[in-house]
């Protein structure tokens, strides 16, 4: 029923209570003016903004919002009013969101009864450089309202629009819209986007790793951790775009660069800090989650469908376009009306890249994040159900004990049976519903698996046999695989953002690692090391010719076999570092390095930068610490955890704590700073949103496999190539 | 309970009294998979120098989950999402006020999702700011259908008094299906928590 205006588009209207809905992919402000029967708005009193939300029959919001909701009665406005102009504008505050319509998703429109009920819709496309625009006009034609899609849009903004209105003090009232909102920003969160469409578009940044969650529910707070410091109303604000800033640059200086402080006192655990990567910043992911309420539980049996055409987009309107570019943001999955249940026994086959991005690379690493959480929530769902059921059996059991009668006949053990079979029922449900999402994810898992790029695939995945030096930085990296317990075939790749903002641990220790069979320290320590040149190896792999460079400091040069593949080809910046003077000179150099880029960006002159500076991210592979290390190399070690990652100079520790505990808590916040990763599977790493822990298992190339070779030659050929 | 298609709410669906429940049938016998709890309010006018002085008043939604009367997780403005993710809070709003209509606070419930021991939620309302519900007007809670908008239920916070929370309506599975109550009671706390004690007689 709905019309679908375009442009100028009129539609007849039977009622006079509307609802106006409004979406944008940003925060936008929403005012309304009154004209007369000359379509003039007499003065400032005819206008409805932030500042002033209410008039007769019509009123605003106070804020800027991606969505608003306005209640119109244009029966109960004025009869000197022949016309009502929805007008939105882009907050000039700050500078800091969008300057144009032209940068964000097309806002839409929408008309619709008090049920709900759209009655005319209106997509604002082919807007460029306008930061205000008119997007819809209810006008008085023979007794009688009708709506008519404007879409006029001002280069000049809100100043711009009233002026053209008719209205004398258009730039006073504009400054002073400008204003209100301004403050009302500074406040409040903008209101979550989109409230129609049931993605993760809404959902704010998740919490803190592994942090407490507030609710009675949550798990794993250790004895005497305090709670991570929740910030006021927790969470970044939905609907407003991500921005991915570099750390370098824009951050202060000298603060540490990760997000989640090296000295989060949830590190303390024993068993190494339950710390990860940063999460991804609401990831928007579209349907095809088991969170979709268009799968309904009688629809979820999977297809698993295209194992080989995989990395077709969802639609081409959502296909990857340069960014930069004039694009048109029709809502690619804008539905004009309420979703349709999807017809039964069909459920939409998953496809790869099925996720809210600008390029694949971001809809895959979305789309990967998404899995992620989804099996964490469902696992949540399922535990939770079988604790419950755990506990009332117990109860129960309890007082089919503490009860006399029990013991007369076989009353007790009907009562311990029937006790036995309400537990068994509700597991078996908590089951069935964990086995349908476990279908649905690993249908999904194996479409997108094989699409990822280099970046994201296993060694053993044929895209890096077509491997390529790219040109630019993908957004993360596979440092290995997840899975739960319950679940141990779906493997969810553990994607960490670049430029890495932590450094690494490789921890050749033996406490903790599930692998019986790497007791043997020597071996855990040669596994270790392997694991770290496959790390390394993907690094260098991933960033473009010359941009990214590796030290080696292996004091004792015990890992000479482990780092041949680096040192073959060629890619190391120069030979692994040996014995106490080379530990000195390497950590001497880097940490000069973090001072004069410290310095530069302190003063505000990057380009002041020594010119033989090799202005690469770097990386600095620590074998067998603390051998060589005297207490000066130590301090500068942590001195490069800790201001490193902001100005592009990283660790990787390959390490056993153990070895290292004669330095006594001194070293703590140096491990604490690390994300630490292990060769052998371990169950270490917590996921940001319930705190599952999760089983982690290393990328390793497969034994026996040249493809590591082969990308390093490319590598570094493509080092030696003048450019 | 009450047939869906009575009532005179504005927006076709159910006004409900307190104690009055419904079901969450779809007219057409289906059930419904995803439901909104939205919360609006204003502050109430107050008489200060320049007339139009009206101090801003922060309400919260929150919605708790039991299993068998046994509190299993919370959604709210400082834990947005149920581990499980079946219950979601859109985000806080601090201020109220878009009135006439408009949420300024939702909760989101997949019913479909909800895990299989969670048997009621229950949501509730606290003025974070301390003020009563006496300054606050056209406060209201309706239930809405996510999959087409349509208004379910609405109740009215009639009449404020002078206490700082209520325990708005709970929704609990009956049969294959679900149920919303009203509930309607006043209560005093800041967040949920202090509500724990007022929320139990309702289970």
């Amino acid at each position: 029923m709905t019309a679908e205006l375009v442009r100028g588009q009129n539609h007849p209207l039977s009622q006079a209570r509307l609802e106006v809905r409004i979406a944008a992919g940003t925060p936008i402000v929403v005012g309304a003016t009154l004209g007369d029967e000359h379509g003039r708005v007499p003065g400032v009193e005819w206008v409805a903004h932030p500042g002033a939300p209410t008039l007769p029959g019509l009123e605003v919001s106070r804020q800027a919002a991606a969505d608003h909701r306005l209640a119109v009665d244009l029966g109960a406005v004025p009869e000197a009013v022949h016309r009502v102009d929805v007008l939105l504008a882009l907050p000039a505050a700050g500078g800091a969101g969008p300057a144009s319509f032209g940068v964000v998703a097309a806002p839409f429109v929408a008309v619709t009864d008090l049920d709900g009920t759209e009655l005319a819709s209106y997509t604002i496309t082919g807007l460029d450089a306008e930061s205000a625009v008119v997007a819809l006009e209810f006008y008085r034609r023979q007794g009688a309202w009708k709506v008519r899609a404007v879409g006029q849009g001002y280069g000049g903004g809100l100043a711009e629009l009233l002026t053209d209105q008719g209205l004398a003090e258009a730039h006073h009232l504009a400054t002073g819209i400008n204003e209100a909102v301004a403050q009302g920003l500074a406040r409040s969160l903008p209101a979550p986007s989109r409230p129609t469409d049931p993605d993760r578009s809404r959902r704010p940044a998740a919490p803190a790793l592994g942090g407490d969650q507030g609710g009675p529910a949550t798990q794993g707070a250790s004895g005497g951790v305090p709670p991570q410091p929740v910030p006021p109303y927790g969470a970044q604000a939905p609907g407003v775009p991500p921005q991915p800033t570099s750390p370098y640059g824009a951050q202060a200086p000298g603060v540490p660069s990760q997000p989640a402080s090296p000295y989060d006192p949830q590190g303390t655990s024993a068993a190494g800090a339950p710390q990860q990567p940063t999460p991804p910043y609401g990831t928007p992911r579209q349907p095809a989650s088991p969170y979709d309420p268009q799968s309904t539980p009688a629809a979820a049996a999977p297809q698993p469908g295209q194992p080989q055409g995989a990395a077709v987009p969802a639609d081409s309107s959502s296909a990857a376009q340069p960014s930069g570019a004039p694009i048109d943001y029709a809502h690619p999955r804008r539905q004009s009306a309420a979703p349709q249940p999807p017809p039964p026994g069909q459920a939409k086959p998953p496809v790869a890249g099925d996720a809210a991005g600008w390029s694949m690379d971001e809809r895959l690493y979305n789309q990967v994040w998404g899995m992620f959480e989804d099996l964490a929530r469902t696992m949540a769902a399922y535990r939770s159900a079988v604790d419950f059921a755990d506990s009332r059996m117990e109860k129960e059991l309890d007082q089919i004990l503490s009860d006399p009668r029990s013991r007369l006949g076989g009353q007790g053990d009907a009562a311990r049976e029937a006790a036995r079979a309400k537990y068994a029922q509700l597991v078996d449900q908590a089951r069935a519903v964990l086995d349908r999402d476990l279908a649905q994810l690993t249908a999904e898992a194996e479409v997108v698996e094989p699409a990822l790029p280099p970046a994201y695939a296993r060694w053993d995945n044929p895209v890096w046999h077509g491997y390529r030096v790219p040109m630019e930085v993908p957004m993360a990296l596979r440092m290995g695989d997840l899975h739960l317990a319950e679940a141990p075939e779906l493997r969810i790749p553990l994607l960490v953002r670049l430029p890495l903002e932590r450094g690494l641990w490789i921890d050749s220790g033996r406490a903790g690692s599930l692998g019986g069979s790497f007791t043997d320290s020597h071996d855990l320590g040669r596994l270790a090391m392997e694991t770290a040149v496959a790390h390394a190896a993907r690094l260098l792999a991933v960033h473009p010719a010359g941009e990214f460079t590796v030290h080696v400091i292996d004091p004792a040069g015990s890992a000479a076999q482990a780092l041949a593949p680096l040192v073959r080809t060629g890619v190391l910046a120069a030979p692994p570092a040996m014995g106490a003077a080379g530990v000195a000179d390497v950590l001497t150099r880097l940490t000069e390095r973090v001072d004069l880029v410290q310095m530069a960006v302190r003063a505000g002159a990057a380009d002041s930068l020594p010119p033989g500076l090799d202005t690469a991210e770097q990386l600095l592979i620590v074998n067998d610490f603390p051998h060589g290390f005297d207490d000066r190399a130590v301090t500068q070690l942590r001195y490069l955890a800790d201001e490193g990652p902001a100005v592009g100079v990283h660790l990787m520790m390959v390490a056993d704590r153990e070895e290292a505990a004669g330095y006594g808590p001194l070293l703590d916040p140096l491990w604490r700073s690390l994300l630490r990763l292990t060769p052998v599977p371990d169950d270490h790493l917590a996921d940001p949103w319930v705190g599952h822990a999760w089983t982690y298992e290393p990328s390793l190339v497969p034994p026996g496999s040249e493809v590591l070779q082969q990308v390093l030659s490319q590598v570094a050929r493509a080092r030696t190539k003048p450019t | 309970m009450v047939d869906v298609s009575k009532g005179g709410a504005p927006g076709g669906g159910v006004n409900l009294t307190k104690g009055q429940a419904i079901s969450l049938q779809k007219r057409d016998g289906g059930t419904l998979t995803a439901v909104r709890m939205g919360l609006g309010w204003q502050a109430a006018p107050r008489r200060g120098l320049f007339g139009s002085r009206t101090r801003e008043v922060d309400l919260d939604a929150s919605a708790v989950l039991f299993a068998d009367k046994q509190p299993v997780d919370v959604v709210f403005f400082r834990h947005l999402v149920s581990d499980d993710g079946s219950v979601r809070h859109t985000g806080d709003n601090l201020v109220g006020g878009v009135g006439q209509g408009g949420d300024d606070e939702s909760i989101l419930v997949d019913l479909a999702r909800v895990p299989v021991h969670i048997d009621q939620i229950v949501f509730t309302v606290n003025s974070f700011t301390g003020q009563t519900f006496q300054e606050v007007q056209n406060a209201f809670c309706r239930l809405v259908d996510e999959t087409n908008g349509q208004e379910l239920a609405r109740y009215t916070l009639a009449g404020g008094g002078a206490y700082t929370a209520q325990i708005m309506a709970k929704v609990h599975r009956t049969g294959p299906g679900w149920t919303m109550t009203a509930l309607g009671t006043p209560a005093n706390g800041r967040t949920f928590q202090d509500l724990m004690p007022a929320i139990l007689p309702h289970l």
